[in-house]
């Protein structure tokens, strides 16, 4: 009796004591919440896309695989454009054009379209990134501008932010074996510069700029035109702006 | 605290023993030996960004090729090509920047590039100038006719089809074929220069279709077309909004 006593009192400090280490020692990596945009005066950066400008040559592609070191392959993209064809019928086809895509002629005599046009998407710089809230080791996390990176020295690999998120935006390297994302090419946009793919871009279908701005080429199509973002039921916040956005867009 | 252990019964008192070892064990661990930036995320981030601001950068900026090449991005700049980054036909720059003699930016004279933005393709904005790369001079190198830092058509286009081919195409095989253009649209001279500053203009009455369309119309070409009673058909619309006039629809 006095023995079995004895023995639980032990057992039971023990217990306590162990979870007591575990919670100093923090074992697990602390999570990143999202975040407010920043008061006026810092940076919190955006991007808006006017749809109906896009002509679908992929000069952006290839300015992002040539800036951002992306495998050449096709499945691989920081960045791509979608074709959207609607049909009489209601029905939506979408396909990501690929560089050197021939023009698809055969589409033009097609009397069935209803309309047809280009999407460019890109990661959306959600400011509730689904993406760093799965990260189980805290190897994805969001700037103070607003920018999610990957710390591709402790990603291992495990591809739950590819799956977690919405808008397909990640990809798994496959040198690295770490997941990879546009970063607003974030090595240029701290020096002043734009990103490849807004300085390429040869209709200026693509803006970058600080959404906290007073005066951007941002803050003029965020006040000129009909904004939407994608999938916004998600709250994920996206910071990317879309004019003239079809329906038929997720 | 020795008579606090007396209490203790003896295996309890050895366990306490092997397990305050434990902590000072893992204690060492923790604070001696694991390095601060394994422990603390925010330390790795603030290294991953580091590292991230540290990537070169391989497009120069549309700014930087006007301070030697000041002649040339005057004239790209009153053309047509006036928004387009030089980098984005001649493709990464900054290694030129830094050493123009040793690397040379591309100069594309394939004809497979130009189409790449100006081949037709349905999905292109309409009025975005479009060509058929099989139809349109084959062989013949774009350049030999177009000047890519100034383009123009090698004549001033008196056909609205050179940038509209869509709608002409479409128009051709419509009941409408005998019309020009004009017959329809003013369009002013600086619709050629600015495309999308300044719009032509579209039939604002009803009365203008009238002219063929209506049930008494006397225009030549009126014989053959259908009439309707303008006072009673259509009301308020004017006749665009519900007929395509490009195709106009036939009833069977």
């Amino acid at each position: 009796m006095n023995g079995r006593r004895t023995f639980l009192r032990g057992f039971l400090s023990v217990l306590l004591s162990g979870g007591a280490i575990g919670g100093i020692l923090k074992i697990l990596p602390s999570k990143a919440e999202a975040r407010e945009a920043p008061p006026k005066g810092q940076k919190w950066f955006g991007f808006g896309v006017s749809v109906d400008k896009c002509i679908g040559c992929a000069r952006c592609m290839d300015a992002c695989k040539n800036e951002n070191n992306v495998p050449r392959e096709p499945f691989f993209v920081r960045t791509w454009v979608e074709r959207y064809i609607t049909r009489k019928n209601g029905q939506t086809t979408v396909r990501a054009i690929a560089p050197g895509d021939e023009a698809a002629s055969e589409t033009a005599s097609d009397k069935t379209i209803l309309r047809s046009f280009f999407v460019p998407k890109l990661c959306n710089q959600c400011a509730s990134p689904a993406c760093v809230q799965v990260c189980p080791v805290g190897a994805t996390f969001q700037t103070a501008d607003g920018v999610v990176l990957v710390n591709e020295k402790t990603c291992i690999g495990c591809r739950y932010c590819i799956q977690a998120c919405p808008y397909g935006a990640r990809y798994l390297h496959p040198v690295s074996h770490t997941a990879d994302k546009c970063t607003f090419c974030y090595h240029r946009i701290s020096q002043g510069l734009l990103p490849a793919c807004v300085e390429v871009c040869p209709t200026q279908a693509r803006i970058f700029g600080d959404l906290n701005a007073a005066a951007s080429p941002l803050s003029r199509f965020l006040r000129m035109n009909k904004i939407h973002t994608l999938k916004p039921g998600l709250n994920t916040e996206p910071k990317v702006y879309y004019a003239n956005l079809d329906g038929e867009v997720r | 605290m020795g008579k606090l252990f007396e209490k203790f019964p003896d295996p309890l008192a050895r366990l306490i023993i092997v397990f305050l070892a434990l902590v000072a064990v893992g204690a060492t661990v923790y604070f001696g030996i694991i390095p601060k930036p394994v422990k603390d995320a925010r330390i790795q981030w603030a290294d991953a960004v580091k590292r991230e601001k540290a990537r070169p950068v391989k497009y120069a900026g549309f700014h930087v090729c006007q301070e030697c090449h000041g002649e040339i991005t005057n004239k790209k700049k009153a053309g047509y090509h006036k928004d387009l980054s030089c980098e984005t036909c001649h493709g990464p720059a900054k290694a030129h920047t830094e050493d123009p003699d040793k690397t040379k930016p591309v100069i594309p004279t394939a004809r497979t590039f130009c189409p790449q933005c100006h081949a037709y393709n349905p999905s292109r904005p309409r009025g975005f100038p479009q060509i058929n790369p099989v139809a349109h001079n084959p062989l013949k190198p774009c350049t030999s006719c177009h000047n890519p830092h100034d383009p123009k058509p090698p004549t001033t286009p008196k056909e609205c089809s050179a940038c509209h081919g869509e709608i002409a195409r479409t128009k051709a095989v419509s009941h409408h074929v005998q019309l020009e253009c004009t017959d329809c649209h003013q369009a002013p001279q600086q619709h050629k220069v600015a495309p999308r500053s300044v719009k032509p203009s579209k039939p604002q009455t009803r009365e203008f279709c009238g002219k063929c369309h209506g049930k008494d119309a006397r225009d030549k070409l009126a014989k053959s077309a259908p009439k309707v009673d303008m006072a009673e058909h259509g009301e308020k619309y004017v006749c665009w909004q519900c007929h395509y006039p490009h195709s106009p629809e036939v009833e069977q």
